[in-house]
């Protein structure tokens, strides 16, 4: 950030919120991390702690709100300070719904009952969740260090995490196809699998959001889109 | 990051603004400089007033943007030893010309004071004064041209049954709207407003910046202020000025959310000095 302000009491603002962010971003991350750890060792306890972590981030959300809609009324910000505390209240946005899809996969742990655990499918989810969670951690990495070529990598490295969902989506349906009783458990983890996807969109999102704070515009370019599940069928054989 | 074909910077083409297309220059100034005895004042501004655009000028204290003001109708030329020098295009007139008839270039450029200036009559002849040393016209007329203004003023509704009164009778904001009434009354082509509100309650200063945006439809117009949301709310360009230079000169919405120079962001954002 620029130099210091006159009035000292706003910097002090300002940082409050960069640390309020970091600190959601932090729980998120690790609500993350602990959904898909439940998942693959069926952890229903953990499980569980992720979806109660979740009213935790919901308040960090509303704190964030409240304290920069404050900070709007109380020292009308302009230019980059202005960009700062639109960029807090977007970043708290996008990971309050990272929460929620995390909270998300920790209730479906307790609904996956069946002994079918093909190790090849959790691989994949285990794969794209470590791929995900390190784009969570650099994207906030640069958020905190305006750190404008990294939020980049992260924005163009969703593609990767894209393609490893299309390829699970059209795993799960041949299991699917080969034994209808796996279908309970596959349709929650295709779930689970789209609910990742959707974190690492929106890392990409914040990505777009250090865009804006350090250039001043949006982003007008449009992302490259690698998930194909949308188009993802399988045939049944005879 | 050579490797990202992400486009960074303004290769996307800046966003596409509310900003209004250009408008005709009404005010051209071409390496103006300014002086006060040996004080240089202004250096080398260059820059434009769009017909019938609010143009602010903000910056610090002495910065002057209040000189470059007062270039405008020539108000210097009432004090020794401060000269123009340069070139100040009104239309097609040279406003810096020796010969150029004072009182009818300030019947084409009004300006409006920090302090609201009433003269000691009543509200009527505060505008009819005015328009008594430019033209000859009937009472009926007059009374026309009076209403018109008061109304231009947005004071008309609060005034019409007390013409008689005094013009210190009103209130500050009244008095300040009298000011701008008296100013429209000759049909200026450009007003010049200098910190139009720093004396004026929030309620007086809101209906002053309503009006100068109602005025713009009309009138070329220049507003000096220190209140940075004044003008981010009334202007559709901003100049930023500094130690007698014009720093930036840009739309309005492009300043105060994403300036280009770094002493535009300190001085915007609270950073300076």
């Amino acid at each position: 950030m620029a130099s210091e302000h006159t009035a000292k009491a706003f910097d002090s603002d300002l940082q409050e919120l960069t640390r309020l962010v970091a600190e959601m971003g932090g729980l998120a991350e690790r609500m993350i991390v602990d959904s898909i750890d439940a998942l693959i060792r069926r952890d229903i306890a953990l499980g569980q702690r992720v979806v109660a972590a979740d009213a935790e981030i919901d308040n960090l959300q509303r704190t964030i709100e409240e304290r920069a809609v404050l900070t709007i009324a109380r020292r009308q910000p302009m230019a980059i300070d202005l960009r700062e505390i639109v960029g807090a209240m977007r970043v708290a946005t996008d990971l309050e719904r990272m929460g929620d899809l995390a909270k998300n996969m920790g209730k479906r742990v307790s609904a996956l009952e069946s002994d079918f655990h093909p190790l090849k499918l959790i691989r994949g989810l285990e794969h794209m969740t470590d791929l995900v969670q390190s784009q969570v951690k650099s994207v906030l990495d640069a958020y905190a260090a305006h750190d404008l070529p990294s939020a980049m990598a992260v924005w163009k490295g969703d593609e990767e995490v894209d393609a490893i969902c299309t390829s699970l989506f059209r795993e799960l349906l041949t299991y699917m196809m080969e034994d209808p009783r796996n279908i309970s458990f596959c349709i929650h983890l295709m779930f689970c699998a789209k609910n990742i996807e959707r974190i690492g969109d929106h890392a990409t999102n914040i990505a777009e959001t250090v865009f804006y704070m350090i250039e001043g515009q949006p982003m007008m370019d449009k992302r490259p889109k690698g998930d194909m599940t949308t188009f993802a069928t399988t045939v049944p054989g005879n | 990051m050579n490797n990202l074909s992400v486009s960074v910077g303004h290769s996307s083409g800046p966003v596409p603004s509310k900003a209004l297309p250009e408008a005709a220059p009404k005010v051209t100034a071409r390496g103006l400089n300014f002086y006060y005895g040996e004080h240089h004042a202004l250096k080398n501004i260059n820059l434009t007033l769009g017909t019938n655009r609010v143009t602010a000028f903000i910056g610090p204290s002495g910065c002057g943007k209040s000189t470059l003001l007062r270039i405008f109708n020539r108000m210097y030329d009432l004090y020794p030893g401060q000269r123009a020098e340069g070139q100040l295009m009104l239309d097609s007139t040279n406003i810096l010309d020796p010969r150029l008839d004072l009182n009818l270039l300030r019947a084409r450029v009004g300006m409006v004071f920090q302090k609201p200036t009433p003269f000691p009559m009543t509200i009527y002849e505060n505008i009819a004064f005015g328009i008594r040393l430019y033209e000859k016209i009937s009472k009926s007329e007059m009374d026309g041209r009076v209403e018109k203004a008061l109304r231009g003023g947005a004071l008309w509704n609060e005034v019409k049954d007390k013409l008689n009164a005094s013009g210190l009778s009103l209130s500050g904001g009244q008095q300040q709207r009298l000011c701008i009434a008296r100013t429209v009354a000759v049909r200026p082509e450009v007003i010049l407003f200098d910190e139009p509100c720093s004396a004026l309650d929030p309620i007086s200063t809101a209906k002053i910046e309503e009006l100068i945006q109602e005025l713009a439809e009309n009138y070329t117009i220049a507003i000096v202020t220190h209140n940075m949301q004044q003008a981010a709310r009334v202007s559709d360009k901003t100049a930023f000025m500094y130690l007698g230079e014009l720093i930036e000169f840009d739309d309005t919405d492009r300043i105060f959310t994403s300036p280009s120079d770094r002493r535009t962001q300190d001085y915007i954002t609270g950073r300076f000095g």
